[in-house]
């Protein structure tokens, strides 16, 4: 039992949050979103080279096998600077789907180029009516010659407008909820009959619609097991999600520290709110729906990567259902107690609290993993 | 960070289970796994089994009886006890008054009082609470004015739990009422059965005798039985409230209650399905089992940080908080559980040698009034908003 850090990992996160804060401040952020690129260059370069971006491969690929808990220090760095990079989308959902499923072929090829800093990729999954189920696949690979042909829908694909490559869900057998019967494509974004309506998020990040019109791709395209991807699906969403968390977490930390400071500094009656026992008792909840986000969330990084997958599961739906909690709770508390200026653009405050609210309607909502960790126990 | 124990610790935990599973008499656990009433000599026969183990103060220095485990050791010692439904061991002695005698006791006290601790010769209970002093407790009134080589008592005192057992009793005493009313405060230990200490129950809204008053008059008391200085009672009050913390939060106990809880509600059956088949009530117990899951990681990274050389800190008063809001929640998720059978109220049932018939199923008796019991856990040991204060003083700087 040992809750600290490595010196690595120690180091892995001063130098991160010492970059962000210099390089990742809020204005610097406002114009990069303004922007509309929704990556930014040098900020995706300089986390090559600080070998985030390859992080969780191995060695043999440009990576340093990072583990749950190096993927956590990453994520809580990147929500406290509320980071809207691409690096979910392409190192942990792509990544992650290639070196769990890929070929060695596949992994040498992709793995080092993400790492490099030379690859965008977006993971094309959810669909209109699969809502938080992600199972539910309806997009069809047929089979045609020794290739596929794709036809389908997929809905809010994080920062499917920017990636040059898809990698996508599609169907071959079953019904569109049934477990069985997906497979995972990696699909160029500029192949015929794919159209992509790019847009922004409402928490600053890129998202897009994207249609497969009978979308022609060859045998070395599909990516892991023939109608047979759901378990590595359900892996790397789990990994998402418990970085989703530690994201949150981050968020949630530069909040807490935020409306603390206002507490102190902002008079009223001619002192302090923060004197006021209603102000404090709210503040003292904020604080521990933190430290219990916070202890679920680290729970859920450590297992992230557990081969059991009943223990994962549950340590990151058990992670969703209470960082979820503590985001709505925080967020909420945090606007109301910093009164007329938590409801301004201008604040950091209203930032924080958009992102930490789409993180709950992101890789199921806090229902869906109730719902999947009482399934489990 | 490692969520695993070490293979040492594992070890370790596998010589409590087995020592607890071979020496828990029977009939003990299952009334705690039961909620039973559980009797005096219930507590004391445990009690002493974990003495002749020399595991009554594990955290007690070794040179005065204790065992010398690591914290982590600890924790898995309570897990094991708790799991296995034995009863919890009475705080009063071992882990409040003790601590205070240990480090501002005379020899002469830690010789008399530490043995009988260790060996249940004696059972304490706590008299700090006064009928105009709850949460305000510097306020407390009850007097000790020197007469000779004694103390002469005189006062109230209120909430004193299982008092009706107890053989001693630790008090918080005004001995001055010049300057701050903190330095007025002394720490003293009285006999129960001195001449003058009188003892009336109080009964509890679920029908219990749980605690009581406890008066003084004209009591006499030895000045040797005055812990440490005149004045500094106060000093040696808080200095306890460090020492109370651990196993504050009693995860282990309330994650065997929770199992509890699933079990009878898959037995229950609700308009022809399993209860636990219902979608609203199984979120309701899934979020609490969530939240306990959290709370047992908040605790484990508090005994961390303790182990890590930190001061201990207001971090007890978080799981305090919790752990009560959890306690609570889960006493009134399984008098949900049992739907009308609720409403059976036999208190003669609640005692294990009782052979009537149940009304309803054997395990819905005690639930409701356990219920209305457990709502007092958000207001002793410093009620839940006291321990907020703590928490936006210490903590927060507010």
């Amino acid at each position: 039992m040992d809750f600290s850090f490595s010196e690595e990992q120690q180091l892995l996160k001063d130098s991160l949050q010492r970059y962000l804060e210099r390089e990742y401040s809020f204005e610097a952020r406002r114009k990069r979103i303004k922007a509309g690129t929704g990556l930014s260059a040098e900020v995706w370069r300089a986390l090559a080279d600080m070998g985030v971006l390859g992080l969780p491969f191995a060695a043999e690929y440009g990576g340093f096998a990072g583990s749950g808990v190096d993927s956590m220090l990453v994520m809580e760095a990147f929500g406290r600077s509320l980071v809207v990079e691409p690096y979910l989308a392409t190192v942990l959902l792509c990544g992650g789907l290639i070196d769990q499923a890929g070929s060695s072929t596949q992994k040498a090829y992709w793995l080092p180029r993400i790492a490099a800093g030379n690859a965008i990729m977006a993971f094309a999954h959810g669909e209109t009516d699969a809502r938080h189920d992600w199972c539910y696949v309806s997009t069809r690979a047929e089979r045609k010659g020794s290739g596929f042909v794709l036809r389908g829908r997929k809905a809010v694909v994080l920062h499917g407008g920017q990636a040059q490559h898809l990698l996508v869900s599609a169907r071959s057998e079953g019904e569109p909820s049934s477990a069985t019967g997906v497979s995972l494509f990696i699909v160029d974004a500029g192949s015929a009959g794919v159209q992509r309506r790019d847009y922004a998020t409402i928490d600053g990040l890129r998202a897009a619609e994207i249609d497969f019109a009978n979308v022609e791709i060859d045998a070395t395209a599909l990516v892991g097991e023939y109608a047979g991807a759901a378990s590595t699906i359900d892996s790397v969403l789990d990994r998402a999600n418990a970085a989703l968390c530690a994201e949150a977490l981050g968020a949630l930390g530069a909040l807490y520290d935020l409306t603390l400071a206002y507490l102190k500094t902002r008079q009223q009656f001619g002192v302090p709110i923060g004197t006021f026992q209603v102000l404090q008792h709210r503040m003292v909840d904020v604080l521990i729906h933190l430290e219990q986000a916070r202890s679920l969330a680290y729970h859920a990084a450590f297992y992230a990567h557990a081969s059991d997958t009943a223990l994962r599961r549950r340590a990151v739906s058990a992670a969703k259902v209470q960082v979820g909690d503590a985001a709505r709770f925080i967020s909420q508390q945090a606007i109301q107690l910093h009164g007329g200026i938590g409801m301004t653009e201008e604040l950091s405050v209203g930032h924080y609290v958009k992102r930490l609210t789409m993180i709950n309607a992101t890789f199921g909502n806090i229902d869906t993993h109730l719902e999947r960790f009482a399934a489990l126990a | 960070m490692d969520f695993a124990f070490t293979l040492e610790e594992a070890a370790f935990r596998e010589e409590v289970r087995a020592f607890v599973r071979s020496h828990l008499p029977v009939d003990i656990s299952r009334k705690v796994n039961e909620h039973k009433h559980l009797d005096k000599d219930d507590f004391v026969r445990w009690q002493k089994i974990l003495y002749r183990k020399g595991w009554m103060a594990p955290g007690w220095p070794v040179k005065f009886g204790g065992t010398g485990w690591t914290p982590v050791q600890r924790y898995l010692f309570e897990e094991e006890c708790a799991v296995a439904g034995a009863p919890s061991v009475i705080s009063f002695g071992v882990n409040m008054v003790g601590p205070v005698i240990i480090a501002f006791g005379t020899p002469a006290q830690q010789q008399h009082f530490l043995p009988r601790i260790l060996s249940s010769e004696d059972w304490w209970c706590q008299g700090y609470s006064e009928p105009g002093s709850g949460s305000d407790l510097a306020s407390l009134r009850t007097r000790a004015v020197r007469d000779g080589d004694h103390y002469i008592v005189n006062g109230q005192k209120t909430w004193t739990t299982l008092a009706q057992h107890a053989d001693m009793i630790f008090c918080l005493v005004r001995t001055s009422s010049e300057g701050k009313r903190q330095e007025g405060i002394s720490f003293l230990l009285i006999d129960m059965r001195t001449p003058g200490v009188s003892v009336r129950p109080i009964i509890t809204l679920d029908g219990a005798h749980e605690v009581n008053e406890v008066w003084f008059d004209d009591a006499r008391v030895p000045i040797g039985n005055l812990v440490g200085e005149e004045g500094k009672g106060w000093t040696y009050a808080k200095f306890l409230l460090s020492h109370e913390r651990s196993g504050i939060a009693q995860v282990a106990r309330w994650k065997r209650e929770l199992a509890f809880l699933k079990r009878m509600a898959g037995e229950i059956q609700s308009g022809g399905k399993p209860l636990m088949a219902d979608a609203l009530f199984s979120a309701k117990v899934t979020r609490v089992e969530i939240e306990l899951l959290a709370l047992e990681i908040t605790d484990l990274r508090v005994l961390a940080s303790d182990r890590e050389g930190r001061a201990p800190g207001p971090e007890a008063s978080i799981l305090k908080i919790k752990g009560t809001e959890l306690q609570q929640a889960i006493t009134e998720l399984m008098m949900e559980a049992v739907g009308p059978y609720a409403l059976p109220f036999l208190p003669e049932a609640l005692h294990a040698d009782w052979d009537g018939t149940p009304v309803g199923p054997a395990f819905a008796a005690p639930l409701a009034a356990r219920y209305f019991n457990y709502r007092k856990t958000s207001i002793y040991g410093g009620s839940n908003e006291i321990q907020r204060n703590i928490i936006a003083q210490r903590i927060l700087g507010l």
